[in-house]
């Protein structure tokens, strides 16, 4: 199929795609200051902001099953961008944890962090990701090598469960884990389809 | 763990404060007097005390009540807007987000109502609502709640002290506990079914803790009956513990010689005791309870405030607990 056709290669098909993304953001500022986030707007922000690093991990995660059952290669250059907010949206959810739970009081926080199980493995999470964030753009990939560069990527793989696992913790105590298994569910049909893929191809080869 | 001084928290003498309405119409009071009015308006100024209430939001059916007058039964903190108060619950038979109950808690149906009060006392009885309504004076207590989950709320509640019903049931020397059980009737409560606890709800106090005159059987809040997610038509409300500890929409009251089985505790015992007071000292496994964020008062950016031993009501209730093991009975 000619290049051209897809869709997903106009040139508005990124710019848009940024929009897109930043609007939970969006959402969540304007609520901070027009106090539409209900009465525990702190609790709010952390909440948005740990749902929407979730959910950008499985749009990242979702986006080379999704190219290779529809057969739409050009998929592959919004994945960047996806996987980008996913850190964007763990910094801020860091943020605002550290802000409006901790009052950037620093010893606290470091206090606090190994104290608590689920925080520890939010944290370790957000650890990962940092050097996925900074090794994002080409020429981090030339530098490292395409294999390497590749190796170091499939931490996302580590990231997502660790995160799920920080959901799971934090709801756990109170038996409120519906929320949770949807992720988990989306999480293992993620994950699956790698495993099922690549036995495949295994076999092909 | 961080500590600071008394912040927000100081209690006065009932007898000391002066009604915010009153306090405000000082000013009007001079102009009156000022304008020749005087007389007249020195009659309104006599009969404050009888206008003592929270003003009403005017959305359910009014209880009056005067304020009441037991030592740290009205705080001086701000009071948590109405709107807050009715639509940030904990219901979970209704739901388990906080604004589960506000939209699921309408088919309660509150009349009838009793309540079975029985085991170990010399007068068992099941008491009608409208019995209970009457058994004593309603009085308003201004009462911050804190929750296990790290924030907090002022509620102008609307009831009498508990220990007036257990004395009017005589207690058996064998009543050592009291086991408080909530409606579990899945025909109005639609999450019964979701297993997040084992329902009924039950919770439960050591005799003396139900004695004291801060615990409180309450059926209003904000001068008018409590709305069906604040656990209507009675719940009760013990301000230095945690908020789980206070068992919303009663329908069985029990006098036991063992401590009760409750239901957080039976859920997760490392992490919900059976005293569960608030203590800044002992935290839960998952977080710090050294600090709270205030409900509706704090804006989002404000720091949290430093929780205090038994919510603030040392001085009432530390005799209750000495010389126990907070950490190990937490």
């Amino acid at each position: 199929m000619p290049a051209s056709r897809s869709p997903w290669l106009h040139p508005a098909a990124k710019p848009l795609l940024f929009v897109v993304c930043a609007l939970p953001f969006a959402w969540l500022l304007y609520g901070a200051f027009a106090d539409t986030l209900g009465p525990n707007p702190a609790e709010a922000l952390i909440r948005g902001t740990g749902d929407w690093t979730l959910r950008f991990l499985c749009l990242t995660l979702a986006i080379t099953p999704l190219r290779v059952m529809t057969k739409q290669p050009a998929l592959a250059r919004f994945r960047r961008m996806l996987g980008l907010y996913a850190f964007f949206y763990a910094v801020l959810h860091f943020l605002s944890y550290g802000w409006l739970d901790m009052g950037f009081d620093l010893d606290a926080i470091v206090r606090d962090i190994p104290k608590r199980p689920f925080a520890l493995v939010g944290f370790l999470a957000l650890l990962l990701m940092a050097p996925l964030a900074a090794t994002s753009f080409n020429r981090a990939i030339k530098a490292l090598g395409a294999k390497r560069w590749q190796w170091l990527h499939k931490l996302v793989y580590a990231v997502v469960l660790l995160g799920l696992l920080h959901f799971f913790w934090m709801r756990a105590s109170k038996n409120n884990l519906a929320e949770v298994f949807v992720y988990a569910v989306v999480i293992a049909l993620l994950l699956g389809w790698r495993i099922v893929h690549a036995l495949g191809r295994k076999k092909a080869g | 763990m961080h500590f600071h001084p008394d912040r927000g928290f100081q209690h006065k003498a009932a007898s000391e404060i002066t009604p915010r309405d009153v306090y405000e119409r000082r000013r009007e009071l001079l102009k009156l007097i000022a304008v020749g009015g005087g007389s007249m308006a020195l009659a309104a100024w006599a009969a404050r005390d009888a206008q003592a209430q929270t003003a009403r939001p005017n959305k359910l059916a009014a209880l009056p009540a005067t304020r009441s007058t037991i030592a740290g039964g009205v705080t001086m903190d701000k009071l948590t807007p109405y709107n807050d108060v009715i639509s940030y619950n904990n219901f979970y038979e209704f739901g388990t987000g906080k604004g589960d109950p506000v939209q699921n808690a309408g088919k309660l149906k509150t009349r009838p109502w009793t309540v079975a009060v029985e085991g170990a006392v010399k007068k068992p009885k099941v008491y009608d609502l409208d019995e209970l309504l009457k058994l004593a004076p309603m009085e308003e207590r201004i009462y911050r709640l804190r929750c296990v989950e790290g924030w907090s709320m002022v509620i102008p509640w609307v009831g009498y002290s508990l220990s007036e019903l257990i004395k009017r049931v005589e207690p058996t020397g064998n009543a050592k506990f009291v086991e408080f059980t909530t409606l579990a009737d899945d025909k109005q409560m639609p999450y019964l079914g979701s297993h997040v606890l084992d329902w009924p709800y039950v919770e439960g106090l050591r005799l003396d803790e139900a004695m004291n005159p801060l615990t409180l059987m309450a059926f209003g809040l904000y001068g008018e009956v409590l709305p069906n997610q604040n656990g209507a038509p009675l719940r009760i409300a013990v301000p230095w513990k945690y908020g789980f500890k206070s068992g919303k929409s009663i329908v069985k009251i029990r006098f036991t010689e063992k401590q009760p089985n409750t239901s957080w505790n039976l859920a997760a015992a490392q992490e919900y005791g059976f005293y569960s007071n608030v203590n800044p000292k002992v935290d839960h496994p998952r977080w710090s309870q050294a600090t709270e964020r205030r409900i509706g008062e704090d804006g989002v950016f404000a720091k949290k405030r430093p929780t205090l031993m038994f919510n603030g009501y040392e001085p009432q209730v530390g005799q209750l607990y000495a010389g126990m093991n907070l950490v190990k009975n937490y």
